[in-house]
């Protein structure tokens, strides 16, 4: 599969994970979030670039119970909170947060 | 209720060169979600597996050694090396990843992950356990 991004072209994997995460640009969570109707506001940024701050340190997309307490620690216990990031990603932070990111899908996640 | 049963892993191949330590190392991520009584075992070249400085750019295959850094995360926070396998491959606790982990009984202080045993006690945890998966 591919993703067309501002004339650029960009390889998936079938579930439409980005093939390569060096590949990744900001265009490329936008056209991932718009092909699913969701509006990336600066709470949605917030969790994807923590994502990618995760995966440059430990070479791994976090588990969702993982991430969860992660960003309870670095953003807030407000935050840390699985109510908090379902909201932003109905889809389930691990699986869509990652995918925009560039990341591939969490290991473990089905 | 479902009982807890004590899972060690048992890594003892160099990290590159087979697939075995990066195998083992995803088992032990995914299986962290199931709330068992965890703990890991380096021993022969598996100690290399937790070596500082790894680069892996000639061989072409990918670090994967800084993922060792987020097993605290997963609350996986028992690794065991044994002292016979550095001694005999000239290492020190220092040419080891300093991994660690947040004590959440102790006000998230933070400890040391990896415990230096002898090749004794380490026989000893392996006949404590109720599963050994061996890589």
């Amino acid at each position: 599969m591919t993703l067309e991004v501002n004339g650029k072209t960009f390889e998936t994997d079938e579930e439409g994970y980005l093939a390569d995460l060096n590949d990744w640009e900001p265009g490329v969570a936008e056209a991932m979030a718009q092909a699913e109707d969701v509006e990336l506001t600066s709470d949605h940024w917030e969790i994807i670039n923590f994502l990618r701050e995760y995966y440059e340190e430990y070479q791994i997309a976090p588990a969702v119970r993982v991430l969860t307490k992660a960003v309870g620690k670095k953003l807030g216990k407000d935050k840390g909170n699985s109510k908090y990031l379902y909201e932003l990603f109905p889809y389930g932070p691990g699986k869509q947060a990652c995918k925009y990111a560039g990341l591939p899908k969490p290991t473990g996640c089905v | 209720m479902s009982e807890i049963k004590k899972f060690m892993y048992v890594n003892r191949k160099a990290p590159y060169g087979t697939v075995y330590a990066l195998e083992s190392l995803e088992v032990v991520l995914i299986g962290a979600a199931f709330d068992q009584d965890v703990s890991l075992a380096f021993l022969d070249d598996g100690v290399f597996q937790i070596m500082k400085g790894q680069d892996t750019q000639g061989v072409g295959m990918k670090n994967f050694s800084p993922t060792y850094s987020a097993l605290g995360d997963y609350d996986v926070t028992k690794l065991y090396v044994e002292r016979e396998s550095l001694e005999e491959r000239g290492l020190t606790l220092d040419d080891l990843l300093p991994l660690k982990y947040e004590d959440e009984d102790d006000d998230w202080a933070e400890k040391d992950s990896i415990k230096l045993v002898s090749r004794e006690e380490l026989a000893g945890l392996m006949e404590d356990q109720d599963v050994l998966l061996n890589f």
